[in-house]
């Protein structure tokens, strides 16, 4: 299991260090630095082996948080700790930043102490530790007989994520369906690779022990419906239907159930969480299409034309559309026309970057740019990187639909009809690239 | 900041001022002065001199203050233990706490704290805290079990803190449950044979109902400690699998490996044709193709994990290539792996779009990303014969790019891919030879002047070319020497007139001007056998080269098997089992497959050498169910069983020998008349039968038949090797693999042989061209002859062998089997059969059983026959078949045996004689 857990900064300076086995010494905080953060060359894994000792690490902005070991451990598992990690200190005090560290580190040996316990991983959900670890210790000692089981059913509990007695004036839900779609395309447009990864995150807002139940236009949950139910419901629904190549779930749906039924339930933590992840390769709603044109006219010039169409309903708007053409290293001089919003050449990322604030859905752009070229004697090729996209769309291209989600509180008097629900879809760029 | 501050402390009167404020009366300045002390510890200052004033804060109730206390109490206690003990009492005393997060805070502080007097106190209030009513204190101290485990071992077991320990798996809480597997998990590791995760189907069925309900983590510890149990039959392993198969939809990737695992191990024992089968194997490619999007650090551990499982599984991921496609900017470490996996999907259904991708990436910027990428086009070739003009094609594009290392790379594959296939592609040649003047690495410099050596009637200027290289002969590597010396010595066998100055001068280069032995050593060779007979020379230096084979880089099968059972952990991301990173007795255990590993062999690809332990299961199953033999056995490993099998009945008797040679003419009649230089490579015989046929009760005496460390990395300076004898096709060979373990390249690789019993001697050099980079294992079968200098070895069958390269020359000794001895002419005459045998006195013959073996007496003795163990006559007596059998060793000596094969029994009786009359009578 995990024997250490360094935080570093940029310099290699230690900032928290937490030994939790005896065969990790004091000299793996230095093999780290020496080998790892000092290391002349880049280093090529984030899982090192340094005499005998393996380190394994992840960086946040410019700190650096390393877990030590000397067993074989279930790396995953490490990684995935250090990540849960990251995300308990941003939910305590914000940015993980080296001020920040400093400032909190009572609270972090505190919590290291808490959620790892002789390396192994215990209850790291936010909304249960924060009951009980809370920077203001004397205050824990009031806690009444009954508060004290009540904490300690919550960690150890079945509903680790959820603690007892929350009240809202108002039961409230937000739903967002935040996707981001990948392409690679060739330069004759074809589609080499597409996939979107979507997530569904939710903040809710809701009073005691809330069941909820999450449906979705998935394919396989409709044409089961489509055999059993009314025929023509299936008929419609199941026209705008998805594959979902695979989904993962936060830990308070029950996976058992979603085996069995494909039926999404739980009881939601209190606040902003992950409610699943998902992934689809088919029929995907690819918003735009980049038409590149390069030609090289002799050694000295490159004539670069690019064509960008939107590929939604003209009633939809994209915004923040941003393409990125690259030059070769060798560039003297650009020279651009745009039809639409602004476009410069950035030198020091070899770049054109041509950005429109909004573009509606069916139409039709184009940049073309005059590249001068310094002549080399350079063997090497330009490597032509490929033409990339950023922007953003209300729907969302997979073509996911939220059909429902489902409140039940039986113990206290609110229904489903009273909870306040908000959905929205938002479709960005991932990796969004085509070759030219 | 404050903070800053707290962090900017020098050292200088400070300890002073901090020992003042821990003595202050105000709490919030005690409590300001315990945090300085935590941060200078942080920084590794030495604040051991206010372990009394830090303790003396102890006695608080504020928790907070408490905690640093502890923490600071956890780093000093071992340099002081006498102090230490000062702050048992508020141990003690906070376990009884009402407050159930003190008591567990108390518990699991004093089970951090490595003193032999406070582990006494810790005792009692630890089996209080075991049977707590709170599960938050009952789930700490569980783990705490595991930490007295790790101080004092002996003390756990005599308190029967294990006993408690195993009853909370039955708990009602289900982190308490998955705290309590993960300390036994950890205990039951160092002691590999106790059983004491003792896993039954009960058990298991709680494990399952906790997994539905327990914290992430508690999921990863439930999982991976159910990885370790052997399902009893297909339908229990069928019932695990479905009730596992949910948590590959867990979003924390740890879960989502482990239940991959679990699935992976269990489904060795489905029934292939079994419908849920094919289902499972469908639920597997999702998730791990998921794992792909999740963040870069956990996409490499996942993508290692891949690597392994399409090499044990490929139909899983084989429809999935596209998303093992490189992304612009994934990090250098998963763009490399994911390399890696594409080779291994590449078929001829996806090769173009694979080709298509590679020539993409051998564009980009990173070094050591476009060699791998031009080396994977070099790969697919000789994977996908359909795509190999493709590839050649391709690379030749590269080439013309003239980026140097792309070149180089590029040249040192086409290298490969003329010799898989030979004659096909030389019409490239003329390219690569405009680029001779920009390779600079050894390697492929080394590819290029094997190119042109090989070819060199088909190219009018190779004696300029080479000619050209010739000059700077001196500053070349070995690797470029030899390969320069062997080029010249092909080119002159091909156009003797003009080259014959030439060859001279390389000659003299070679012999004269080098200290290399190794390249003295070939010229020498060279010489001679141009000199003497030219027509020999060229059947030797010009002799038709064996293909290379398809795929190089596969992880040997048992290597493959024990890392399939350790998906998700750090040995499934070296690659490595955990032996090789582990310190002392934890994860030493081999961890299997189940299942009938002859399954698994079967789908072993054919391209890597099988290990020895694979084909004795491959024996066991051939030997034991004839009908559903699928192939036949190869020759080396039947071989070897059959040898075994007639030399029982004499092995049995001198394995007393074996024991004590002193005292065995003491024993009586049989052992003492076998002649004793016989009985011990008999033994060896005997050693290999009892794990085959019958597995008897020595099990650790698979020695001379499994693959074996011969020679440690420790013992070598890095290099380790391990091999087995094989004896194919008339020829014995040592297979060996060699493992750089180093950190620098190895090079100049030779062996030879110490005098030995049977007059075994390397029958050509070490083929070990290439130098074995650090980590990188490469295998090499040297073939042996048995026409060296003789000497008598005790045991008889040990060998000891010298190993040379760049480094040093290490020694190490193994032993071999001495069925690999039983040469292909030991076929008796009938008559010479009848009156050897009679002459034989009756004290040589020797009686073994084997049992269960279902074979009837015509398919042993073809069997037998495979192995160079011939009948000589089958007689039918009351309802026996009685084979008469010969064999002869490579030195002589004839063993002969009769072996009685009774209708419906499944046991054989053997009777052995070995008769050896010359050594008879020196003995007698």
């Amino acid at each position: 299991m995990i024997g250490g857990l360094f935080i570093y900064n940029h310099k290699g300076e230690v900032l928290i260090s937490r030994v939790y086995r005896d065969d990790i010494g004091r000299n793996a905080v230095d093999a780290f630095r020496v080998n790892v953060i000092h290391a002349r060359q880049q280093v090529r894994s984030p899982v090192s082996n340094i005499a005998r000792t393996s380190f394994f690490h992840v960086k946040r902005s410019n700190i650096w948080l390393a877990a030590v070991t000397k067993q074989n451990v279930n790396a995953t598992m490490v990684f995935e700790f250090l990540y849960k990690m990251c995300d308990v200190m941003a939910a305590y005090f914000g940015k993980i930043s080296e001020e920040n560290v400093k400032n909190n580190f009572v609270l972090i040996y505190e919590l290291l102490d808490e959620i790892l316990d002789f390396g192994y991983p215990q209850n790291s959900e936010t909304g249960a530790l924060k009951t009980f670890i809370t920077q203001q210790g004397i205050k824990s000692q009031h806690h009444s007989k009954e508060e004290q089981s009540q904490i300690t059913s919550q960690v150890t509990g079945q509903i680790g994520w959820r603690r007892e007695g929350i009240k809202y004036r108002r039961n409230e839900l937000f739903l967002d369906v935040l996707e981001s779609v990948n392409l690679l395309m060739s330069p004759q447009g074809q589609v080499l690779s597409a996939h979107v990864s979507g997530r569904v995150v939710m903040k809710s807002y809701l009073s005691g022990m809330p069941e909820c139940k999450f449906g979705m236009n998935d394919k396989i949950v409709i044409d089961k419906q489509g055999k059993t139910g009314s025929t023509e419901d299936g008929a419609k629904s199941g026209k705008q239907s998805i594959a979902i190549d695979d989904c993962t779930f936060h830990q308070c749906v029950r996976l058992s159930k979603f085996d069995s039924e494909r039926s999404i339930s739980f009881i939601p933590p209190d606040g902003d969480y992950e409610l699943m992840r998902y992934r689809t390769t088919k029929d995907i709603i690819l918003p735009f299409r980049v038409i590149p044109l390069v030609r090289e006219v002799g050694r000295t010039k490159l004539e670069v034309k690019v064509v960008i169409k939107s590929n939604f309903k003209s009633s939809l708007l994209a915004q923040k559309i941003e393409v990125r053409i690259p030059t070769p290293l060798n560039t003297s001089g650009v020279q651009l026309i745009c039809m639409k919003g602004k476009a410069k050449y950035k030198a020091s990322e070899n770049a054109i970057v041509w950005k429109v604030k909004r573009m509606a859905g069916m139409k039709e752009s184009q940049i073309s740019a005059e590249i001068e070229l310094l002549p080399t004697n350079d063997k090497k090729k330009w490597a032509r990187p490929p033409i990339s996209m950023n922007f953003e769309v209300p729907f969302a291209p997979s073509g996911l639909k939220v059909r429902y989600l489902k409140v039940f509180e039986p113990k206290l008097n609110y229904s489903d009809h009273d909870v306040i629900k908000w959905v929205r879809y938002i479709g960005r760029s991932g990796i969004y690239e085509t070759r030219c | 900041m404050m903070c800053d501050f707290l962090f900017s402390l020098v050292c200088t009167g400070e300890i002073f001022e901090l020992k003042a404020e821990l003595n202050s009366d105000k709490k919030e300045k005690k409590k300001e002065a315990v945090k300085k002390v935590i941060a200078s510890m942080t920084v590794g200052k030495d604040v051991s001199a206010l372990f009394p004033d830090v303790v003396n804060c102890m006695q608080t109730d504020n928790l907070e203050l408490k905690k640093l206390v502890y923490l600071y109490l956890m780093n000093y206690a071992k340099s002081q233990p006498d102090m230490a003990i000062m702050a048992v009492n508020t141990f003690v005393k906070d376990c009884e706490d009402p407050n159930p997060l003190i008591r567990a805070l108390a518990v699991r502080t004093m089970g951090c704290i490595r003193v032999d007097k406070i582990t006494e106190y810790l005792c009692e209030p630890l089996r209080k805290c075991l049977k707590d009513e709170d599960p938050y204190v009952r789930k700490t101290a569980a783990v705490c079990v595991a930490k007295l485990h790790d101080i004092n071992a002996q003390l756990v077991e005599d308190q029967g803190f294990l006993d408690t320990l195993k009853d909370l798996i039955s708990d009602s809480n289900p982190m308490v449950v998955a705290n309590a597997v993960a300390a036994l998990s950890e205990i039951a590791e160092s002691h590999p044979n106790s059983n004491l995760l003792d896993l039954n189907p009960q058990t298991i069925n709680k494990l399952l109902t906790a997994l539905n309900e327990c914290t992430e983590w508690g999921q990863i510890f439930i999982l991976d400690c159910l990885a370790n149990y052997t399902p009893r039959d297909d339908r229990e392993s069928q019932s695990i699998c479905e009730r596992v198969t949910p948590r590959l939809s867990h979003a924390n990737s740890a879960v989502v490996l482990s239940a991959v695992k679990v699935l992976m191990k269990f489904m060795e024992m489905l029934p292939k044709d079994l419908d849920y089968y094919g289902t499972l194997l469908k639920k597997l490619a999702p998730p791990l193709v998921t794992l792909l999007s999740a963040e870069p650090e956990l996409q490499y551990v996942a993508l290692r994990n891949i690597n392994l499982i399409v090499q044990r599984r490929p139909e899983i991921l084989k429809h999935e290539m596209k998303v093992f496609f490189v992304k612009y900017n994934d990090p250098i470490y998963v763009k490399l792996e994911k390399l890696d996996i594409m080779i291994r999907l590449a078929s001829q259904a996806n090769i173009a779009q694979v080709l298509a991708e590679l020539k993409e990436y051998a564009t980009e910027v990173d070094v050591d990303f476009v060699r791998k990428a031009v080396r994977a086009i070099g790969r697919c070739a000789i994977k996908v014969e359909q795509s190999a003009e493709r590839c050649v094609s391709t690379l030749l594009d590269l080439i013309q790019t003239k980026v140097n290392y792309v070149v180089q790379e590029a040249i040192v594959v086409i290298k490969d891919i003329f010799r898989k296939y030979p004659n096909k592609y030389e019409s490239v040649i003329a390219t690569l030879c405009e680029n001779l003047d920009s390779l600079d690495e050894p390697e492929a410099r080394a590819a290029m002047i094997w190119i042109v050596g090989e070819y060199a009637e088909r190219i009018d200027n190779a004696d300029e070319l080479l000619e050209s290289f010739l000059e700077g002969f001196h500053d070349e590597s070995t690797q470029v020497q030899l390969q320069l010396l062997t080029a010249i010595v092909k080119l002159f066998l091909k156009k003797p007139t003009e080259t014959q100055e030439l060859v001279q001068q390389v000659l003299s280069l070679a012999t004269q001007d080098s200290d290399n032995p190794d390249l003295r050593d070939r010229g020498y060779i060279y010489w001679r056998l141009l000199s003497t007979d030219p027509v020999a020379a060229k059947e030797v230096v010009l002799a038709e080269k064996p293909l290379i084979s398809e795929e190089t880089d596969l992880i040997e099968p048992t290597l493959l098997e024990e890392l399939i059972c350790h998906i998700g952990t750090l040995a499934s991301v070296y690659h490595k089992p955990p032996s090789a990173f582990v310190e002392g007795s934890r994860g030493v255990q081999h961890k299997r497959l189940p299942g009938s590993s002859a399954a698994g062999v079967s789908e072993a690809p054919p391209a890597v050498i099988p290990s020895q332990g694979d084909l004795l299961g491959d024996l066991l199953n051939l030997d034991l169910t004839p009908p559903t033999t699928t192939g036949p056995p190869p020759p080396a490993s039947s071989g070897m069983q059959m040898g075994a099998m007639d030399l029982l009945g004499g092995g049995l008797d001198s394995l007393v020998l074996l024991c004590d040679p002193q005292m065995g003419t003491g024993f009586g009649a049989p052992p003492a008349a076998m002649p004793a230089s016989f009985n011990v490579p008999v033994s060896g015989g005997l050693d290999d039968l009892f794990d085959l046929g019958v597995s008897l009760e020595i099990p650790n005496k698979m020695i001379f038949v499994s693959v074996q460390v011969w020679l440690p990395a420790m013992k070598a300076k890095g290099l380790e090797i391990s091999g087995t004898f094989v004896r194919r096709a008339g020829v014995i060979q040592m297979e060996m693999t060699l493992t750089n373990k180093a950190m620098s390249v190895m090079t100049d690789f030779a062996i030879q042989f110490n005098r030995n019993s049977f007059g075994l001697a390397p029958a050509g050099p070490l083929q070990v061209l290439t130098p074995l980079s650090p980590n990188q294992s490469i295998e090499a079968a040297l073939p042996l002859s048995t026409v060296g200098p003789v000497m008598k070895m005790e045991p008889l069958n040990n060998l000891q062998v010298a190993v040379k390269n760049n480094i040093d020359v290490f020694y190490f000794s193994c032993q071999y089997p001495i069925s690999m001895l039983f040469a292909e002419d030991g076929k008796m005459e009938r008559q010479v059969f009848l009156a050897t045998w009679k002459d034989i006195p009756n004290d040589n013959e020797s009686q073994f059983q084997i049992k269960d073996c279902h074979l009837n007496s015509d398919a042993a003795s073809n069997k037998l026959q495979g192995s160079n163990i011939f009948t000589i006559a089958k007689r039918t007596v009351e309802g026996q078949d009685m084979l008469y059998q010969s064999m002869k060793l490579t030195n002589g000596i004839w063993v002969l045996a009769e072996l009685r094969v009774q209708a419906g029994n499944p046991n054989y009786t053997v009777s052995t004689i070995c008769l050896v009359l010359e050594i008879c009578r020196i003995i007698n």
